[in-house]
């Protein structure tokens, strides 16, 4: 009988069967953490899920300090980071968490000048924009390293992640190490002071005021640069050469490191690095993963990075303009990750 | 009822017993949210004092905090949303009871109530990609050239700012507001309506007397539902605010509110004193919010007293 | 005058009407059969859709209206009726202050209380999070448009020796039920639409939902992650997502107009 009564209750009626449908088909694994991770993290868990139909990796972006609580509280199986748990964060959780790295991003430095087609910045002039102390575009700093480029007189608006994120981390870990006036001014971390500039929310915020604004300069994910054709500048590497970043560029930035990962559990800080032909403002990425796990879901996640980290899954990273671990890399974290405890 | 005189029938005195409860349970709540809230926030307030929200300094490397400017930008982008989104609302709900077309009454009423689900996370993007470049191009520069004297309107355009999140926030709370306005005003009696017009009173006049003088009482019940809105909208602010912690009379400039700096930085906030510091931000929302309340509630206090 | 109040409306309607255009020219290309049947497909690959988070919606605001449109409806029956006692005014004053709480805020508040005890996200700890936002606009609605009964029909109903609760529930209530059917509405509207609540509480999943006490994948929490990446095709499924969202309210809407027009209750204006 199609009343008023009736009507209401057909939500709860559809969606009790619809769970009912669904309920103890297989093991559901949660992990939360960083955002720039999650088209990857989405991509291969969907694909995983058709490779072993045992178990459906659930991860959800809601960033990286949000996945360590989460991690801490014992709410979800795993996490994720864009910078290392710190000792205290550590000491929080009952068992010690591995931190697996998966795939390498760069944070580009993106500009809206009329009439300027490339740019070439060193990682001081970089710092003096963002502080405020370089306030236009033909400034002669920048005229000095870019000769061959028409520079106006046009006013420098800075922008700025205004959301607390791994890729604001990862760009004032780069600025403090290229510039000493900008460690006192500024500091590092996921959210800081910035002296000028506005703030916009992501990077489709920070995109958006740029495109709109002549004179706008700003910092995305690489991926978000690539996917969306921005102009991006060159940056000048320890090695003296002006970079500009693509995901060859980026893997280079992790060659030569490896020993150094070993030896410090996967957490290293591979930004302003000396090899040649690296881009300065890169960094890993790292999955967190108790050191214990139950068996089911233990072994479902060793599978799970032992194919993520292998050709097909670091392919896919590639074809999404993530920037793959070096071999030699890969196959020591395997190793280590196939050594978890599971109950 | 005029006085609540005592209940006899005991079904009567159960049911009265019934929505106590409901009331209770409501402030319960609340007393459980303002626990937590204030629980949370210790540690800010055990570092900081009361001077945390008047500081104006925000800096999460240092942990030095300090709300004020999230405050101002909270009062003047909802005060800001509420002149444009009140009388335009208003006016749209008198528009949809007395003077559109029958037919029309009803799809357009449909349409705004609707429009009431749109995510804010889609206004805040259509902000960003259509209203901000709009205000850039085409408003902002001529404030900014002609009326640019005045503190109100110095400063560069950027298209994000204090002026853009003000909009934003009228448009979004426009639905609520014309909503229930508009059942307001279709609850009042036609008994009064056609009382004004016997006695000579011209249309305007009749809307004026019988239909805006009633609803007062119910326009200011929307205008708290819609102030709530705007107050703690975190998404669409977020997005189109330019997010600096400062303080300036013009509207052109950036600013933050307080929602939305609890919402760009909680899910990343590194220290400990950083989540405390945020969550004293969100119990100072309770303070702005009883503040302009008690105000609001005065001020049809005397309409009342002086109107009837 | 009255020309005011024509600039007025248009003014209201424009921008609402530009918006939901945009939605609609951004959004209608992607909606398609799978949409409604299918998961999220792994990036670049085409067909998958967002199935799972209209069931994941649904279900959610499904729990919640369950607690909070009986309990708004109570607390604004009890403001309207019961308006002068002391707890009354407290309350009306609380739910007033209850509005202006930012839903994420109440998302971390449910957190506290109900996930990290159960050690996991719910769709329990969603719905609890969106009943705690419609419950003052349910209030509140119910108030304002029960106010405006006139006192002589409580009287005619108490001079024929009915008891007051009758009175209340039969008489004032029901003949308001249109427009407390509103208030209800844009309850249901502002829950359907809510995503920073969810991200804490019910969480999300890319999977189907798998009970009432897992992580619930939603529709704005799915539209929020779309839109912020970078991506074309998932900005296209963003806007898909959202003009079913607003369409999903309308059907609910107009469903409920219709039922409530065959049991009886007649609208004049």
């Amino acid at each position: 009988m199609l009343n008023l009564r009736n009507f209401l209750t057909l939500p709860l009626v559809v969606t009790l069967a619809a769970i009912s449908a669904e309920a103890g088909a297989n093991t559901l694994i949660n992990g939360a953490g960083a955002t720039f991770p999650q088209p990857i993290y989405s991509k291969w868990f969907a694909e995983y899920a058709s490779v072993n139909k045992a178990a459906s990796i659930n991860y959800q972006a809601i960033g990286s300090g949000g996945g360590i609580r989460q991690l801490i509280q014992g709410t979800v199986d795993f996490g994720a980071t864009d910078e290392p748990m710190s000792a205290e964060e550590a000491g929080k959780v009952k068992t010690p968490v591995l931190h697996v790295p998966t795939v390498l991003g760069a944070v580009a430095v993106s500009y809206n000048v009329p009439g300027v087609k490339s740019l070439n910045l060193t990682g001081e002039m970089v710092a003096e924009i963002f502080m405020g102390t370089i306030k236009k575009w033909n400034d002669p700093k920048i005229v000095a390293a870019n000769k061959d480029a028409k520079l106006p007189d046009l006013a420098i608006v800075p922008t700025y992640r205004s959301d607390g994120s791994g890729t604001t981390a990862v760009f004032t870990d780069y600025l403090v190490k290229a510039s000493k006036g900008f460690e006192i001014k500024v500091g590092k971390g996921k959210a800081v002071m910035w002296p000028a500039g506005i703030g916009a929310k992501g990077n489709a915020g920070v995109a958006g005021v740029i495109a709109q604004n002549p004179g706008a300069v700003g910092y995305v994910e690489l991926v978000f640069a690539a996917t969306n054709n921005l102009a991006v500048a060159s940056i000048q590497n320890k090695s003296g050469e002006f970079v500009a970043p693509s995901t060859a560029s980026v893997s280079a930035a992790a060659t030569g490191r490896v020993p150094e990962m070993l030896k410090n559990d996967f957490k290293v800080s591979i930004t302003d690095p000396t090899t040649k032909g690296a881009y300065p403002i890169s960094s890993f990425t790292w999955l967190l993963i108790p050191n214990e796990m139950s068996k089911v879901k233990g072994s479902a996640m060793i599978a799970f990075v032992d194919w993520a980290l292998g050709a097909t899954g670091q392919k896919m990273a590639a074809d999404l303009n993530y920037a793959p671990l070096p071999k030699e890399l890969a196959t020591e974290v395997v190793a280590r990750v196939k050594k978890l405890q599971l109950k | 009822m005029a006085s609540s005189t005592h209940d006899v029938r005991r079904s009567d005195r159960a049911f009265k017993r019934g929505l106590q409860v409901a009331a209770w349970a409501i402030l319960a709540l609340f007393g459980a949210l303002f626990w937590f809230l204030f629980m949370s926030a210790k540690p800010a307030f055990d570092a900081f004092g009361w001077q945390f929200y008047v500081t104006k300094v925000w800096n999460p490397v240092l942990d030095q905090y300090g709300a004020l400017a999230f405050m101002w930008g909270t009062l003047v982008s909802s005060l800001l949303a509420l002149v444009i989104a009140v009388p335009v609302s208003v006016g749209a709900a008198l528009y949809l009871t007395e003077l559109a077309p029958r037919p029309l009454r009803a799809p357009v009423g449909f349409l705004i109530e609707m429009l009431a689900a749109i995510p804010s996370v889609v206004y805040g993007i259509w902000g960003i990609f259509v209203l901000a470049p709009f205000l850039r191009k085409w408003v902002q520069p001529f404030l900014s050239e002609h009326l640019g004297f005045i503190p109100l309107f110095e400063g560069a355009p950027f298209g994000l700012g204090m002026m853009t999140a003000g909009i934003i926030l009228a448009i979004m709370i426009t639905p609520t507001i014309t909503a229930i306005t508009r059942e307001v005003f279709r609850s009042i009696p036609d008994l009064l309506r056609e009382g004004a017009l016997a006695l000579g009173a011209t249309r305007w006049e009749m809307l004026r007397i019988a239909v805006l003088k009633t609803g007062a009482a119910g326009i200011l019940g929307a205008t708290v539902l819609g102030l709530g809105r705007a107050m703690g909208e975190t998404m669409a602010v977020a997005m189109v605010i330019g997010n600096r912690a400062d303080i300036s009379l013009s509207l052109l400039k950036p600013g933050a509110t307080m929602a939305s700096v609890i919402a760009n930085e909680y899910a990343e906030a590194g220290s400990d004193m950083h989540l405390a510091a945020l969550t004293a931000v969100g119990l100072g929302l309770f303070f702005v919010s009883l503040i302009v309340n008690s105000a609001a509630r005065a001020i049809i206090w005397r309409v009342e007293r002086t109107g009837s | 005058m009255l020309t005011l109040i024509w600039v007025a409306a248009a003014v209201a309607l424009i921008p609402l009407a530009l918006v939901f255009a945009w939605i609609l020219g951004a959004g209608l290309p992607a909606v398609s059969w799978d949409f409604f049947t299918q998961i999220p497909a792994p990036l670049g690959q085409s067909g998958g859709g967002m199935a799972n988070a209209l069931i994941g919606t649904l279900t959610l605001v499904g729990l919640a209206s369950c607690v909070g449109v009986p309990l708004g409806i109570l607390c604004g029956v009890f403001l309207s009726e019961y308006a002068e006692s002391k707890l009354a005014r407290i309350t009306r004053f609380t739910l007033d202050l209850l509005t202006s709480v930012p839903s994420i805020v109440i998302g971390l508040f449910i957190y506290a209380l109900l996930v990290v005890p159960m050690r996991g996200f719910s769709a329990w700890a969603g719905a609890a999070a969106l009943a705690i936002i419609m419950l003052p606009i349910i209030g509140k609605t119910t108030e304002e448009v029960l106010k405006l009964v006139p006192d002589n029909i409580r009287e005619a109903g108490l001079a024929l020796g009915i008891s007051r609760w009758r009175v209340i529930m039969s008489i004032v209530l029901k003949g308001s039920s249109g427009a407390v059917a509103t208030g209800v509405i844009l309850a249901v509207a502002r829950a359907a639409g809510e995503s920073a609540p969810l991200l804490f509480t019910a969480f999300s999943n890319q999977f189907w939902p798998s009970g009432l006490g897992q992580p619930t994948p939603s529709l704005p929490v799915q539209i929020y992650v779309y839109a912020i990446s970078p991506y074309a095709e998932w900005h296209q499924l963003a806007w898909a997502g959202a003009l079913v969202l607003v369409s999903v309210v309308f059907v609910l809407n107009l469903s409920t107009r219709i039922l409530m027009s065959r049991s009886g209750v007649v609208r004049a204006r």
